[in-house]
């Protein structure tokens, strides 16, 4: 089988999650790459260098530029005329593409997968995660999102596959590029951190988010994640909402402080390798999950921890 | 201008879905049934847009449901929410995302929409697929995940909320937006709009009345519960949490 799997990226460099993404196409066959965007050579060359990898296609036009579902599922449905399976690390890039993509080919998209368990059979996570399924596609074409923290990353070194420029399929002038808010964070990313604290509606405002949850996390270079609660109540911006709707992580350590942990918020971090969490309320259902548990007034003990590290 | 908003019956997002023993699948017998969450946010939309949000340029609300009988429930529900008429589309088989974007490009062809809003994903499947199959479908631009949405005679401008933050696209009229949860916040019918929602039109069909085939491509094998996480221990004071997290190797 031959396999296309989507580069994500920001113009510069390969998001990690495109590593997760080749690993799980690894299983199905040979691992091509589509790296699509406006001046991308640097991406490509990159992407080239990710171990396992024959061949890179590079789709450099302005059409391209930012990543428009509109003009690049039909670059997308076209290259899948050579191959067998377009594969994409589940980000928000590949959530709002692939699906426009599966609908070109007139196949059902797997989204999310947790393993490759044959060539045509996907575990992936239904129900907020409180269910997997094991489905069984047959279509012969097959679109597939990947969920990054269930596998290993490709080495992104040691490669050496040849870069092959695709011609445009030009800008269906349906969609336009109007501006973006991207965060500049410092910190580590979410979806890479090795340990994350993250802080629910109990903190209280955006003051409080900051003064309490921040130095703690950068005493344990640790990136900083939210609830729902949290975000909508303004703490703290969208993209650092966990959970069945917002980000999936699995870090080696995931602090909860002042988080309930409803099924929505526990669905998008219950596979932590440690889970700590800070609760006042002794029947919180965070502690259910969590190898370690603090009960108490995080105004009292979340500073004493973050002077204590 | 119409806006035709699709609606789907889930599981209540307060339940706790529980696996079958028999490994077929999440246990929806006697368990209290709504609205997929998304959907009501992009059911609310339409209305705020119809009561004069953005210059109140739309004039009739469309909800459709593909599903059971009982999905008439969840038309119901937004009907009393202020939505206009409904379309339900029965099917005792399941119909996968391809083939509801298929029934809808089929009731849009006849409807002749200008905006579709959807919910991004329902949290039973999480596929988050139909909005944009849809789009890709009817070839119509597709404003993701919106957290605001803003409307004018020709295109329609969506603030959407992705992986680093937001980004905000514009699309030409007809288009499909799918909502995200910080859209807006959804109204409860009142109890007078619950009973004149019982006299609002409502269609029933079939997915055969459209000539959409609908057979499901994936087969699901077995449905498990997923590994179990056991609670561990609880620590007396912070100075106990700092002993644990150097034994880790995460703090000096
Ligand atoms: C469709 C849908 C999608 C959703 N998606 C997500 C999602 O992706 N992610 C997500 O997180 N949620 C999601 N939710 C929301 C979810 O159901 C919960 O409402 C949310 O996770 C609650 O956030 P919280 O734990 O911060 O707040 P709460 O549930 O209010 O919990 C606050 C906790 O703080 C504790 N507390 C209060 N004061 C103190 C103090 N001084 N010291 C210590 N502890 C204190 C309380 O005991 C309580 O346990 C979704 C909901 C729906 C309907």
């Amino acid at each position: 089988m031959k396999t296309l799997v989507w580069v994500e990226h920001d113009g510069t460099a390969v998001k990690d999650a495109t590593l997760a993404a080749v690993t799980a196409a690894s299983k199905l066959g040979e691992v091509h790459l589509l790296v699509a965007g406006q001046g991308v050579d640097g991406v490509a060359q990159a992407a080239a260098k990710i171990a396992g990898v024959g061949k890179v296609h590079v789709a450099d036009d302005a059409a391209y530029a930012h990543q428009i579902a509109e003009n690049v599922a039909p670059l997308v449905a076209q290259l899948m005329g050579d191959h067998d399976a377009f594969v994409a690390a589940a980000t928000t890039t590949a959530k709002n593409l692939c699906p426009r993509v599966a609908a070109l080919l007139d196949v059902m998209q797997i989204s999310d997968i947790l393993s490759v368990e044959g060539e045509d059979t996907f575990t992936r996570p239904i129900y907020a995660g409180n269910a997997i399924a094991t489905v069984q596609t047959s279509d012969a074409k097959k679109v597939i999102t990947v969920r990054g923290t269930a596998f290993e990353k490709a080495a992104a070194e040691g490669g050496s596959a040849t870069i092959e420029a695709v011609s445009s399929t030009g800008d269906k002038g349906i969609a336009t590029f109007v501006d973006a808010e991207i965060a500049q964070n410092a910190r580590p990313e979410l979806t890479s951190a090795k340990i994350i604290v993250s802080g629910g509606r109990a903190l209280q405002n955006g003051e409080n988010f900051h003064a309490l949850i921040e130095p703690l996390a950068d005493k344990l270079g640790a990136g900083v994640g939210a609830s729902r609660a949290a975000v909508d109540a303004g703490f703290v911006p969208n993209d650092y909402q966990v959970g069945q709707t917002g980000k999936i992580v699995a870090p080696e350590v995931y602090i909860a402080v002042g988080i309930s942990g409803a099924i929505q918020h526990l669905a998008g971090m219950k596979d932590s390798k440690t889970i700590i969490a800070i609760n006042k309320d002794e029947d919180a259902p965070i502690f259910q999950v969590a190898d370690i548990g603090l009960v108490g007034d995080l105004f009292k003990v979340v500073p004493e921890l973050t002077e204590k590290l | 201008m119409k806006v035709l908003v699709p609606v789907k019956r889930v599981l209540d997002y307060n339940v706790k879905p529980r696996v079958k023993a028999d490994g077929t699948g999440v246990d929806l017998a006697n368990v209290k049934m709504s609205m997929n969450p998304f959907d009501e946010i992009a059911v609310e939309e339409a209305i705020r847009l119809k009561e004069g949000k953005n210059g109140g340029g739309v004039t009739e609300i469309v909800v459709v449901s593909i599903g059971e009988q009982k999905a008439q429930e969840t038309i119901r529900t937004a009907l009393a929410m202020g939505a206009d008429r409904g379309i339900l589309v029965t099917s005792d088989e399941k119909v996968e995302p391809l083939g509801v974007a298929k029934i809808l490009a089929k009731i849009v062809e006849e409807e002749q929409p200008s905006l579709v809003i959807l919910g991004k994903q329902a949290i039973d499947d999480d596929n988050n697929q139909t909005g944009q199959m849809l789009a890709g479908l009817l070839g119509w631009g597709q404003g993701t995940f919106a957290s605001k949405v803003e409307l004018a005679a020709d295109s329609v401008t969506v603030t959407r909320e992705v992986d680093g933050g937001l980004e905000t696209d514009r699309f030409t009229l007809p288009a499909i937006v799918t909502t995200d949860l910080r859209l807006n916040e959804p109204r409860y019918a009142s109890l007078p709009n619950i009973m004149k929602a019982k006299s609002k039109p409502l269609a029933t069909k079939t997915a055969a009345d459209y000539g959409v085939d609908v057979t499901p491509r994936i087969k699901t094998l077995k449905v498990v519960e997923p590994a179990k996480r056991s609670a561990g221990v609880k620590v007396a004071d912070v100075d106990e949490l700092v002993m644990k997290l150097q034994a880790m190797g995460i703090a000096k």
